[in-house]
């Protein structure tokens, strides 16, 4: 059964107002309340550990699994592993997510470990947001980890959003492209008071003629401290390009840390990475239109949170 | 029937050892349904007296009055709710800003058709409504959202700084067209900053500025008298690198 507060994560956290169309799988508290596959979609629990595999036929088109997990119970660690088997030729939606609910004066912890294999020519849109709220002491923490590997001519397209409420998180996102396989990575992250994102991404580029793309915007308030570190590595002719932008404000930390390794002649690799207040320009601009200071400043920081 | 003044207006700044005076005893008065355009030479002080009158840049004495309202201590948003708009000579780009997000924001409540908006700075509204302001924006792309966001608001008082800077002679002349359109509709008072002939060739006056201060306030004709005048009998043709020979452009 969902509560009124489930309902509310889920709309967070996967725009999910009601039980979703398609394949699904609700996990909330540590335990998998509903779901539903499709024929081209499978879902089966793990016999050794916490977690689930989705098998997603090859040749499935236009399909979508959303797999949301719910915490509303202080002190519970959740660890769960989950693997996707995306088939070859295929072309789907994923739509995971963590929401949580803490209102008592203990931690909850969610952390997840999404193993993804994207086969041959098949695409795959990932859309990973986390939330949280409860206004309890008890930190809100979600550590995903997640692995994705390319096969030739796959397409991997992911948006990983921290929307706010998350007091603490480690995310690492490791991903391996074989031969003409493609990354897009945006990553959107808002911390204030004093929560605590680091985010690594490595991007491997085995393959001839694979790409990767990974813009991240992020906002950091008060007294929140970011660190990014993101590695582009290139073996073999390859273009990557990493872009990470970052808007401080008041007592808050943020650190960049750009690496790119190229082991091949015709690898291709740029990072740039900006880090800065919101431009007076932009404001007095909004201003202009009667806009307070303060309107304009949180206009600036939705577009830029877009 | 609105009326904006500046009286006795002055704005100094901080230098290394010294105070600058950037305007000195600045006194001005725009009638609503009229064109003015200030020319002068660059840091002659021409964009001080525009942010000035829309509160970017605080005078250090002196009074600004509009209708009979003393704005000179009122904040940009204040001036803005108040009914004046300023057209930026380098806008501002923001990444994740949808040019129709802009214009929203920029007509507020009024009844205004964005479409429309966008027609009128010569960009198609399909291809340019879900286009964010950043830096895929070229110049001149840029300088005509920046107009459009002013059309959008409809003020009594528009001020453009330098608006032709960095838009191609074809959108010159929408320019001009622009200008023309919105003195006939509205009985906005508008003020330019310009140093082209075609938007001279607006003004009901021309407010000369030089070394902060107002040395002339002359009608059109008389100016673009003066301007042929200096043309037909230019003063650096005894020494012109060219010997002064006729069909020769001196920009000097």
């Amino acid at each position: 059964m969902l509560t009124a507060i489930d309902k509310v994560l889920l709309e967070k956290i996967a725009d999910l107002h009601e039980i979703p169309q398609g394949a699904y799988n609700i996990r909330k508290d540590g335990q998998g309340i509903s779901r539903n596959t499709t024929k081209n979609i499978d879902i089966i629990t793990k016999q050794d550990k916490p977690g689930i595999d989705i098998i997603i036929k090859p040749g499935t088109k236009g399909e979508s699994v959303h797999i949301p997990v719910i915490l509303s119970k202080e002190g519970l660690t959740d660890v769960v592993y989950n693997t996707f088997e995306i088939g070859e030729g295929s072309d789907v939606l994923i739509v995971a997510g963590c929401g949580i609910h803490n209102a008592g004066s203990d931690d909850e912890q969610h952390d997840g470990i999404h193993e993804f294999y994207v086969r041959k020519g098949a695409r795959m849109k990932y859309v990973e947001k986390h939330y949280g709220q409860g206004g309890g002491t008890g930190k809100n923490i979600l550590n995903p980890k997640t692995i994705i590997e390319v096969e030739e001519n796959g397409v991997a397209e992911l948006e990983m959003i921290q929307i706010k409420g998350v007091d603490k998180t480690v995310r690492d996102t490791d991903v391996i492209l074989h031969k003409n396989a493609r990354l897009i990575v945006s990553e959107r992250l808002h911390t204030y008071m004093v929560q605590n994102a680091e985010s690594n991404i490595n991007v491997k580029l085995m393959g001839e003629d694979s790409s990767a793309q990974v813009i991240s915007r992020s906002v950091a308030q008060d007294d929140s401290k970011q660190v990014f570190h993101m590695n582009l590595l290139g073996y073999n002719k390859c273009a990557g390009h990493i872009q990470c932008d970052s808007i401080i404000m008041d007592n808050a930390k943020v650190s960049a840390i750009p690496e790119i390794s190229a082991f091949h002649s015709d690898a291709q690799l740029v990072h740039e990475a900006a880090i800065g207040k919101i431009a007076s320009d932009q404001l007095i601009k909004l201003m202009t239109l009667g806009l307070t200071e303060k309107e304009a400043e949180n206009i600036i920081l939705k577009g830029f949170l877009g | 029937m609105s009326l904006l003044k500046l009286n006795n207006v002055n704005v100094t700044i901080n230098g290394n050892n010294e105070k600058i005076e950037i305007l000195k005893n600045i006194d001005l008065t725009f009638e609503d349904n009229k064109i003015y355009v200030i020319t002068g030479p660059n840091g002659g002080g021409k964009s001080t007296i525009a942010k000035s009158i829309m509160g970017i840049i605080p005078v250090s004495s002196g009074q600004i009055i509009l209708d009979d309202i003393d704005i000179t201590d009122k904040s940009i948003t204040e001036r803005a709710k108040l009914g004046i708009g300023y057209a930026f000579q380098t806008p501002a780009r923001f990444k994740g800003l949808k040019a129709s997000d802009m214009l929203n924001l920029a007509k507020g409540e009024n009844n205004t058709d964005i479409c429309q908006l966008f027609y009128d700075v010569g960009l198609c509204a399909q291809d340019y409504l879900d286009r964010e302001i950043d830096a895929t924006f070229s110049g001149g792309e840029l300088k005509r959202i920046e107009i459009a966001s002013i059309l959008a608001r409809n003020p009594k008082i528009a001020l453009f700084d330098e608006p032709e800077a960095g838009i191609d002679l074809w959108s010159f002349q929408r320019l001009t067209e622009t200008f023309e359109k919105m003195h006939q509709r509205y009985d906005t008072t508008i003020i330019i900053i310009s140093h082209q002939e075609r938007i001279l060739r607006l003004a009901d006056e021309v407010i000369l500025v030089d070394d902060g201060t107002i040395t002339e306030i002359t009608s059109r004709e008389k100016f673009l008298e003066t301007i042929s005048h200096i043309d037909s009998d230019c003063a650096c043709r005894n020494e012109c690198i060219k010997g002064g020979v006729i069909n020769v452009d001196c920009d000097r």
